[in-house]
């Protein structure tokens, strides 16, 4: 029963490890300025821990097999140092190596969090609120009008609680259900939530950030590669979750700049 | 004995069928008119259904926001015009209304019902649709409605304007307007109307618009005729 056990833990570590190593369930292609970044610290965890875990799952095997013979009293004393010592000494490979990969990742994340966004990059303002993305673009003049969440009234199309009345730079603001932004430009998103917690969610382009009621949280990415994809919710927001998604185009600087004229015409 | 019993049920059962209306009788004075509104109405913008494909493929166009609804001269759609003050509010109709959400629409935008009338609301969708009436004077509640589910039955017992939305689409957008009488009509984009079987009597007639509010004239009825009633509203840009 013991070498079955052994033999089933030996299969099972490797064929896991086969899917990971042949990239069998893996993201789509990047198509990010950071997703290389992104890609290069995800493959480094999985070397790193997917190391130790078949280390330890073949050691695990190995000791079953080797114990498998029904001598129940016997000891193991042959680790030098003793117990103490080795489990002191697996804390600290364990925490090295948890140190390293914080260390080592800390580039990556702070040119997507700490670095500002590029001068030139398109300025997008995101929304979310149940069960919806929407996406404002300054418009014409270049200004965005300021939001006043009290003046919300999605029947009449006012999502953000503009007030056009007063506003003047309100008036020309362009709304859109979907993220459309031009390839190659960097693109600066301020996202805030109406009402819980969302998040925004586009694989390709190796992003992923939380909506935060009460924040404005801004990120920056740069598309390379012109597609449509989507956008998807990933944080349970309520009952109408699952349909909380809008489209991603990544267009030419051609059809971007003929997309935001349509759209100011409208 | 039984006979004479039975002939006699049946002569009182004859009498009264005789005297009693065989029908409540549908003269009365009638008021017709056009709303049109003066000023510039606020643009149209269309509505971006992408996310729900089994709504957006059900349009060839895009559908636009509804708040505002024109024809050609100025003419204004999806107005209620209704009897507001004089007369007998009388029961409600045992004729119910409906409320359809289909291509991710409220089909009509504007529904006009007189309070205790029975309201059913279906959904014609291959998606889940969330009907929230925002009342304020009646209770509110919302509903999940998913595709196939049966109609949901409601009555709404006080007049009031209300809005409806859809927790799932936010553009969804519509209103139920609960009035205190039977005499109510909900204009078409050519602005008309026209408010039959008024008894003779002095009335308040209202129009009401979502954006542009609402406006009110007496008309006094002596008999059969019809009055001729136009409503200009003031339409604001933002």
């Amino acid at each position: 029963m013991g070498k079955l056990f052994a033999v089933a833990v030996t299969v099972i570590t490797l064929i896991s490890a086969a899917l990971f190593v042949t990239h069998t369930w893996w993201l789509p292609p990047d198509i990010s300025v950071l997703g290389r970044g992104i890609d290069g610290q995800i493959t480094e965890t999985m070397v790193f821990t997917g190391a130790l875990f078949v280390a330890a799952q073949l050691a695990l095997a190995l000791f079953v097999w080797q114990s498998s013979d029904g001598v129940a009293t016997r000891v193991i004393r042959s680790f030098p140092g003793g117990a103490t010592f080795m489990v002191v000494f697996a804390c600290a490979i364990v925490s090295i190596e948890l140190v390293s990969l914080v260390f080592v990742g800390t580039k990556v994340w702070s040119s997507i969090y700490l670095d500002a966004a590029p001068a030139n990059a398109l300025h997008i303002d995101v929304q979310a609120g149940q069960f919806a993305f929407y996406f404002r673009y300054a418009g014409p003049d270049g200004k965005f009008g300021v939001p006043h969440p009290e003046l919300i009234d999605e029947g009449n199309s006012n999502f953000f609680g503009l007030d056009p009345k007063n506003d003047t730079a309100a008036r020309d603001d362009i709304i859109s259900a979907s993220l459309v932004v031009p390839v190659n430009q960097p693109v600066l998103l301020t996202m805030h939530s109406k009402d819980v917690g969302h998040s925004l969610f586009i694989p390709e382009l190796r992003l992923q950030q939380d909506f935060v009621p009460g924040l404005v949280i801004p990120v920056h990415f740069t598309a390379t590669g012109i597609t449509k994809t989507e956008v998807v919710c990933t944080q349970l927001c309520g009952l109408g979750h699952y349909n909380m998604r809008a489209y991603v185009e990544v267009l030419s600087r051609d059809d971007f700049a003929k997309w935001l004229v349509d759209q100011a015409g409208q | 004995m039984r006979m004479k019993i039975l002939a006699c049920v049946t002569l009182v059962v004859l009498t009264t069928m005789a005297l009693a209306p065989a029908t409540p009788h549908k003269a009365g004075g009638t008021v017709t008119g056009k709303v049109t509104y003066t000023g510039t109405p606020p643009k149209m913008k269309p509505i971006d259904m992408a996310k729900e494909p089994s709504c957006a493929k059900q349009h060839a166009t895009p559908v636009m926001n509804e708040s505002v609804v024109t024809g050609s001269g100025n003419t204004l759609g999806d107005v209620v015009v209704y009897i507001s003050a004089g007369g007998e509010a009388g029961a409600a109709p045992a004729q119910g209304v409906e409320f359809d959400q289909k291509g991710c629409q409220y089909i009509p935008h504007v529904l006009a019902m007189q309070a205790g009338q029975q309201l059913t609301i279906k959904n014609d969708d291959q998606t889940s649709h969330n009907i929230h009436p925002m009342s304020k004077v009646n209770p509110e509640w919302n509903k999940s409605q998913p595709p196939g589910a049966p109609p949901i039955q409601v009555k709404y017992e006080k007049p009031e304007f209300i809005p409806v939305k859809c927790n799932v689409h936010p553009w969804m957008h519509g209103y139920f307007a609960v009035l205190n009488t039977s005499h109510s009509a909900v204009t078409g984009a050519d602005g008309s109307f026209s408010l039959t079987g008024l008894p003779p009597g002095k009335y308040t007639v209202t129009a009401w618009q979502e954006r542009f509010g609402t406006q009110s004239q007496e008309v006094t009825i002596t008999g059969n005729e019809t009055a001729k009633l136009d409503f200009v509203l003031k339409a604001t840009e933002y």
